[in-house]
């Protein structure tokens, strides 16, 4: 397998550097679809201008980025270009490692199905892969995360938001609770990838043989020393980054700045036009609504999945990538890239081709709607602001659907394929 | 007395060597940094040669002065010599005037002796033994590109006569200077490129250079005012610019290690003479920039009608090398932008502020340019007439400008109200503030009629995600028993009660 992966590796970097040498590097660079407050190139530039005029970065509202990254790039902006795509390698190959083990996981599950197959129905054993055919999807999730063009963009426009995406790809590939240390630094980042915290430790114990029961002993120890590390980790980094500039100064400009949303520069989100259009009154319930509205379903999902971790890893992803407060295509790219692990789910999806193709006319629509509201002043913020309410709406309806092929699935597993009703006849699934 | 036999034996030599004639080597290298952060860089190498070529027995024994040459004077019975091979075009507005000026390509142009009967045929073959020695193409100077000018070129040496018969003048445009030129060029000097300031001559910065020249003068000159002794003189000298962004990288400072990429560690053994001269009259008490490591000596002179002053660094004294034992001369700009005062605004508390300090050349033309992002604001943020943009304040110039008429610093006196408002500090210049007009810039804006609708859009959008997973997370899946029609219901319920069979 290393020979293809490598092949993909190869056609990914030059495909990115082509564009890198091109004059649509500039113009990617400034998509607002592509880059956001957060994680654009220029307002990184603008930070180290800053520094060295030795100007605090975080004293304007130009520049939000953590103050690792900086001085990570204080000594590589020279290698800018080398280090995303640096990033985006090491993403693919996290990626492909990650669903191989879980690929084996599953082949080992399926051996023990196989193992109690009498206890099953017989029809379900066409829902069940072979190892033959599942050879090929850590390929493919590696395919769909290097040629993704919104990654490729995202690349090219030289966003942190490749580097947000790498440590929240290595955290489930980790076997190991000191691997807690990458999504402390995903965390660190960003403050939503906090909610991966529950299927990473699910994750663990799954691969530990520890069992998920509230009332025994090890879950709780595990959950500490998970906990333990986790926290740990953040308070390092925090302090460090205190030593670094020798001031607090970063937390309200990098934080407080995802948090309060002060800034409305439009994207392909929710909040912008949202908070641009809200009442000042009920600004503040509003903000906490929507925030809290992205960590609430950490809990339900992973009651729901607690057997199944990976999945509940992407669910989450898609609910950060979806309700977060300044998203952009780069994140959406990263549930994206694991849609492959899921195939054998095809045969339950429901509304797989309209998805697909609002997914798509949305893509297109969204730099030509730009284009007339702000240089041709011939359409309105409405136009813009509709087109990513749909975008929006078939994201979570992709999501969503997965979710009901999934748990479909593992009710035909237990039921049987091929359901009848009293009378013998063919018999409709549905949800009460 | 055995003693003195290799003492007898080492003074007679001694005298046969002088008899030859003394032999002198001079080599220095100028720096000169330019106004436009570029630097000019100047070596000559000259060798002094008490002897005569044009004498019977010909010249054997060499010391100095190289053979080729020497043998290359005597055969063809050259008066004067000079060649010229150069690269790029000498920009006179941005560097001023050159100590030495070359035209692009190569230059040739010779005095004869007045014993040469074939002049022609002589700068036939001289040109072709020349190409050899510099391995360039100088062969293609022929009758077509030859002139004999009358007035200008005259012997830069002794003159005895000047009949412009005996002058040759060629020039090849198209020839390009490359190492294969710089190296025959280099072996001509007494120590190679061994030691001393030829060290410093290596290709790859040399030819990464705006400008790039290399000579050779050789001519007889007087050692004395009566002119009673005449030697000859061989000058090689290499004339270099180096451009801020190529070979700078931007940054004003330079080294002779950013330069040539070496440092000195001795002067030629061979030379009389080894000094570097750093061009520091603009540069009087170190304001623009400074020179390390410091030196003590300073000399003036006299260069194309101006007086300059300049840094000497005498590399015969072992002092000059320091404790490292080797000469790494810094030249390094003093921040010319003077003071920078930059406030980031802070959205909705207070507004960006730059302020510079700026020393602006005469007779320039300077930028500033501030790249700027337009923000959304909220919709109560937005004046009644959104449509027609914000305004950004004028910026404003502060300066003291030269007064061509003295100004009376005594404010007592009694003056027009018109004139006395700034307060006048000192004679010669006077304060003035200028305004920029202002801008006019077009935000985007949101609806503002749609705040109802917004609201409930998207809190639709989330809705249907919290609708969708919320089923998919309490609900699970059954199968659907169809429910009995309404009407067959009634129909069921009065045939209970009548006792008869239900319909299915």
């Amino acid at each position: 397998m290393a020979a293809p992966l490598t092949l993909l590796l190869v056609v990914a970097v030059t495909i990115r550097a082509a564009l890198y040498r091109s004059s649509l590097a500039e113009v990617i660079a400034e998509r607002v679809e592509v880059v956001s407050p957060i994680t654009a190139w220029k307002r990184v530039i603008e930070g180290l201008a800053l520094l060295d005029l030795g100007v605090s970065p975080y004293s304007g509202d130009v520049f939000h980025e953590t103050p690792l990254v900086i001085y990570l790039f204080h000594f590589l902006v020279d290698y800018a270009e080398i280090t995303f795509m640096l990033a985006d390698v090491i993403s693919a190959i996290a990626l492909y490692l990650a669903v191989k083990e879980y690929n084996k996981q599953v082949v080992r599950k399926k051996q023990k199905f196989a193992l109690e197959a009498d206890r099953y129905p017989q029809d379900c054993l066409e829902l069940i892969r072979s190892p033959k055919e599942m050879l090929y999807i850590p390929l493919k999730v590696a395919m769909f995360y290097l040629l993704n063009p919104f990654t490729i963009l995202s690349c090219v426009a030289k966003s942190t938001c490749g580097l947000n995406n790498a440590p929240q790809i290595i955290t489930p590939h980790c076997f190991k609770i000191s691997f807690a240390v990458f999504l402390c630094l995903a965390t660190y980042q960003s403050i939503y990838p906090l909610t991966l915290c529950a299927p990473a430790m699910l994750y663990l114990m799954q691969r530990q043989y520890i069992p998920v029961n509230y009332r025994r002993a090890s879950f709780w120890w595990f959950v500490v020393q998970y906990l333990f590390m986790y926290l740990g980790s953040l308070f390092v980094l925090i302090c460090l980054s205190f030593f670094l500039l020798g001031s607090w100064d970063y937390l309200p400009s990098v934080y407080g700045f995802i948090l309060s949303v002060p800034d409305l520069t439009p994207n392909i989100g929710l909040f912008w036009y949202f908070f641009a259009e809200m009442f000042e009154h009920f600004r503040l319930f509003f903000l906490c609504v929507f925030q809290i509205n992205v960590f609430f379903y950490t809990v339900p999902l992973s009651i729901k999945l607690k057997d199944h971790p990976v999945f509940l890893m992407f669910m989450q992803l898609a609910v950060i990538s979806i309700f977060k407060s300044y998203p952009t295509v780069g994140d959406i790219a990263l549930y994206m890239a694991l849609l492959p692990v899921w195939s054998h789910l095809h045969r339950f999806l429901r509304n797989i081709f309209l998805v697909s193709c609002v997914l798509l006319a949305c893509s297109v629509l969204f730099p030509v709607l730009w284009h007339l509201w702000i240089y041709a002043g011939s359409a309105n913020s409405n136009f813009y602001y509709a087109i990513t309410l749909l975008f929006n709406v078939a994201q979570i309806l992709l999501v969503s659907d997965y979710f009901y092929a999934f748990l479909r699935r593992e009710h035909h597993l237990i039921h049987g394929l091929y359901l009848k009703k009293k009378d013998g006849s063919e018999a409709t699934l549905v949800l009460k | 007395i055995l003693i003195y036999i290799p003492i007898f034996v080492f003074v007679l030599l001694r005298k046969l060597i002088k008899e030859e004639g003394e032999n002198d080597f001079q080599e220095e290298l100028v720096i000169r940094p330019l106004h436009s952060g570029d630097i000019y860089a100047s070596f000559q190498f000259r060798t002094l040669w008490e002897t005569d070529f044009m004498r019977e027995n010909k010249v054997s024994h060499y010391r100095l002065f190289p053979k080729s040459l020497g043998q290359v004077i005597s055969k063809f019975s050259v008066r004067e010599l000079h060649i010229s091979f150069t690269q790029g075009y000498w920009r006179t507005m941005q560097w001023g005037q050159p100590f030495l000026p070359s035209p692009p390509g190569a230059e040739l142009w010779v005095w004869f002796q007045d014993s040469v009967t074939d002049v022609d045929a002589a700068w036939k073959e001289l040109t072709n033994v020349l190409s050899g020695i510099f391995c360039a193409s100088l062969n293609f100077i022929d009758s077509t590109n030859t002139v004999q000018p009358s007035a200008s070129f005259k012997p830069l040496g002794i003159v005895n006569e000047t009949d412009h018969r005996f002058l040759r003048y060629a020039t090849l445009p198209r020839e390009i200077v490359c190492t294969e030129n710089l190296t025959p060029w280099k072996k001509l000097l007494p120590c190679g490129s061994k030691a001393g300031l030829a060290v410093l001559l290596k290709s790859e910065k040399l030819f990464h250079s705006s400008f790039f020249s290399q000579t050779v003068h050789i001519r007889p000159v007087c050692q004395d005012r009566e002119c009673k002794t005449t030697s000859w003189e061989l000058r090689q000298t290499l004339n270099v610019v180096f451009d801020l962004h190529t070979s700078g990288q931007g940054k004003r400072e330079w080294s002779l290690f950013k330069m040539f990429s070496r440092t000195l560690t001795e002067a030629c053994p061979l030379a009389s003479s080894s000094k570097i001269y750093i061009d520091v009259t603009d540069n009087p008490q170190e304001e623009y920039f400074e020179l390390s490591p410091a030196t003590p000596l300073l000399s003036q002179a006299v260069v194309l009608g101006d007086r300059r002053t300049f840094s000497v660094y005498d590399l015969t004294q072992q002092v000059t090398f320091g404790t490292v034992r080797s000469l790494n001369l810094l030249i390094r700009w003093k921040s010319t932008e003077g003071y920078i005062h930059y406030q980031p605004s802070k959205d909705r508390m207070r507004p960006h502020l730059l302020e510079m300090l700026v020393q602006l050349p005469p007779h320039s033309v300077t930028e500033v340019t501030v790249q700027f992002e337009r923000a959304l604001l909220k919709w109560t943020e937005y004046t009644p007439d959104p449509n027609h943009g914000f305004y950004v304040g004028s910026s404003v110039i502060s300066a003291l400008v030269p007064s061509s008429v003295a100004m009376d610093t005594n404010i007592t006196q009694e003056q027009p109200l018109f004139s006395s408002f700034f307060p006048c500090k000192e004679e010669s210049s006077y304060f003035v503030r200028v305004y920029t007009e202002p801008l006019l810039v077009n935000l985007p804006t949101p609806d503002f009629s749609m705040p109802y609708n917004v609201i409930c859009l998207t809190c639709t959008v989330v809705a249907v995600g919290y609708g969708s997973l919320y089923n998919l997370l309490t609900r699970s899946f059954q199968i659907e028993e169809p429910n009995p029609r309404l009407a067959k219901k009634i129909a069921n319920f009065i045939r209970r009660i009548r006792g008869v069979p239900l319909l299915s």
